[in-house]
């Protein structure tokens, strides 16, 4: 194409639209709302990175992953232990060595694994995870084993902000600016042209490789940009809770924040969000209601979503949308 | 001069069957090579084996010169192949200038150049690939064959399921590209007499084997042969 339309486009593509500030300025107000629910606040926002890791490479690449807490977890481990073994405390500092060790081991793995499809690949994620999973359990002298690591502590965020045990102001916020930072790369990486070929990857990957794309090298550095993403997630919620044990390499972890994605809506960057408040919100407010039973509540919700909401929650105002610009 | 595509002792097929039994055919540079047949006598699966999207039992393939046939299919399109495929697939979440950027490569074909070939997509490019006809979305699948800058292209049935009246456009820009020169152009075709027209020189394949290799205007001059070897069995 020609440069300066293509450039054109390209700008046009990345161009912020004014209801994109709308998801942050509810997280800054929910800072001023809800001082009480800060530690839950600070989950949910953990939660939605991990959920938009996840969507690069599903939403956007059409990887099928049931194994993504893997690197959740090596993001987790790696601050767990730099703090426990080595007194390395620094938070920024560590997020990129989460970050690095994720992204890492979601390359060599990526390598492998995605050189198969279908239930081959959703399987061998999975083990993927379960072998990480037993990894550090077997590894109790550095990892904790089964009790993991609990009472880590981090120094001040840039060397002025206090982690806040009681009140988690400190640690929110620092989410919030983790999640933007790393939203702002997902965002780009999304309209920008390698987005685009992974959207085209997953929509008809022959007609990608008779295009010269090499798909599997993209599928691959996918795989790691997203592995790092959730590693940096891991990291937060540990730098902010103060411990890590085995839940973070769990199959709970996987398979949740795959069904916030689909209830969200996949592919499409904000899903994450929606799914992610809508999901622990349901969660949490039943599950105060109906201690016994909220479960129940939110699986009959989710089937609701499953069955009458394609693409998620935001897939279903598109549809609402349409029909009502039609009338 | 080597040849532009050259194919040799080819078998292949789908997993263990075998479709192709020994095709050989060369294409010199800039020469257009029509192949007609019946329905299922592997014309298509010979396209999608030079791609390498089928298993090669046997034989070889070359491309100025150069073996191919071990290559994955993205290498073969960055050596010069492209492929426009009998279902088109155009890229329904993306528009139609992101179709078209997806596999440019820089070139002799510039979008300038493929506007010129079809200025409806000029017109069309913020609209979804799918939202276009589908005539417009075969020209929007051969401009994004022709902006990879291929040496050779490759194209499986274009005016299948077309209108009369887009197929006489499509035709028109096929024989624009062949007297453009410097593109091998490979048009599979059901339409014959698309076929016979596009080409000088034509291949009739029948059971998986090339059974005539020759010149167009002969088949034209003579409907018996023709009717004789497409209906061959």
């Amino acid at each position: 194409m020609s440069a300066l339309p293509a450039l054109q486009a390209l700008a046009a593509r990345h161009r912020l639209r004014w209801w994109e500030a709308l998801p942050w300025a509810a997280g800054v107000a929910c800072f001023f709302l809800f001082p009480n629910y800060l530690a839950f606040g600070t989950q949910v926002l953990v939660t939605i990175l991990f959920a938009l890791s996840l969507d690069l490479v599903l939403g956007y690449a059409g990887i099928v992953t049931l194994g993504h807490a893997a690197f959740f977890g090596a993001g987790a481990y790696t601050v767990g232990m730099l703090a426990a073994h080595w007194g390395w405390t620094e938070p920024l500092s560590g997020l990129v060595a989460a970050a690095l060790v994720a992204g890492v081991v979601g390359l060599l793995s990526g390598w492998v694994l995605l050189r198969t499809h279908g239930l081959t690949l959703l399987m061998l994620t999975l083990c993927t995870m379960a072998l990480l999973e037993q990894a550090a359990n077997m590894f109790s002298s550095w990892t904790g084993g089964f009790d993991g690591m609990p009472g880590l502590s981090y120094r001040p965020i840039l060397g002025l902000f206090e982690f806040d045990v009681l009140y988690f102001r400190s640690q929110y916020l620092y989410a919030l600016a983790v999640l933007l930072l790393c939203f702002a790369v997902v965002r780009t990486l999304a309209y920008s042209p390698f987005g685009r070929s992974l959207t085209g990857i997953r929509e008809n990957v022959l007609r990608m490789h008779a295009v010269g794309a090499p798909v599997h090298a993209r599928q691959v550095t996918a795989y790691a940009v997203s592995a790092a993403l959730a590693g940096v997630a891991g990291a937060v919620f540990v730098q902010a809770t103060g411990y890590v044990n085995l839940a973070v390499l769990g199959l709970e972890r996987a398979a949740g924040v795959l069904i916030i994605l689909i209830l969200g809506g996949h592919g499409r960057l904000y899903g994450a969000f929606v799914g992610a408040v809508v999901y622990m919100v349901l969660e949490h407010t039943l599950s105060k209601a109906y201690p016994t039973a909220w479960q129940l509540g939110l699986g009959i919700g989710l089937m609701l979503v499953a069955l009458y909401a394609r693409n998620g929650l935001l897939g279903l105002g598109d549809a609402l949308r349409r029909r009502w610009s039609a009338r | 001069m080597a040849d532009a595509l050259r194919l040799a002792g080819v078998r292949a097929g789908y997993g263990e069957t075998h479709v192709l039994q020994d095709v050989g055919v060369a294409l010199a540079a800039g020469e257009s090579l029509s192949i007609i047949g019946r329905n299922g006598v592997g014309k298509s699966t010979l396209l999608a084996t030079v791609m390498g999207h089928t298993t090669l039992h046997g034989g070889s393939i070359e491309l100025r010169g150069e073996r191919i046939e071990r290559l994955p299919p993205f290498r073969r399109s960055l050596a010069g192949l492209a492929y426009v495929p009998q279902e088109r697939e155009i890229f329904p979440s993306l528009s139609v200038r992101e179709n078209l950027d997806i596999g440019a490569r820089p070139g002799h074909w510039t979008a300038a150049r493929v506007f010129e070939l079809f200025p409806n997509l000029r017109e069309r490019l913020a609209h979804g690939g799918t939202q276009l006809s589908g005539g417009e979305q075969q020209m929007l699948a051969v401009a994004r064959a022709l902006l990879t800058n291929p040496a050779v292209l490759l194209m499986d049935e274009p005016t299948e399921g077309l209108a009369p009246v887009i197929v006489q456009a499509l035709v028109s820009v096929l024989a624009k590209l062949r007297a453009a020169g410097g593109l091998s152009i490979v048009l599979v075709e059901q339409n014959s007499r698309v076929a016979l027209d596009f080409s000088e020189r034509t291949v009739v394949m029948d059971k998986g084997r090339i059974v005539y290799d020759g010149p167009s205007a002969r088949l034209r001059a003579d409907p018996d042969l023709l009717a004789r070897l497409v209906a061959a069995e």
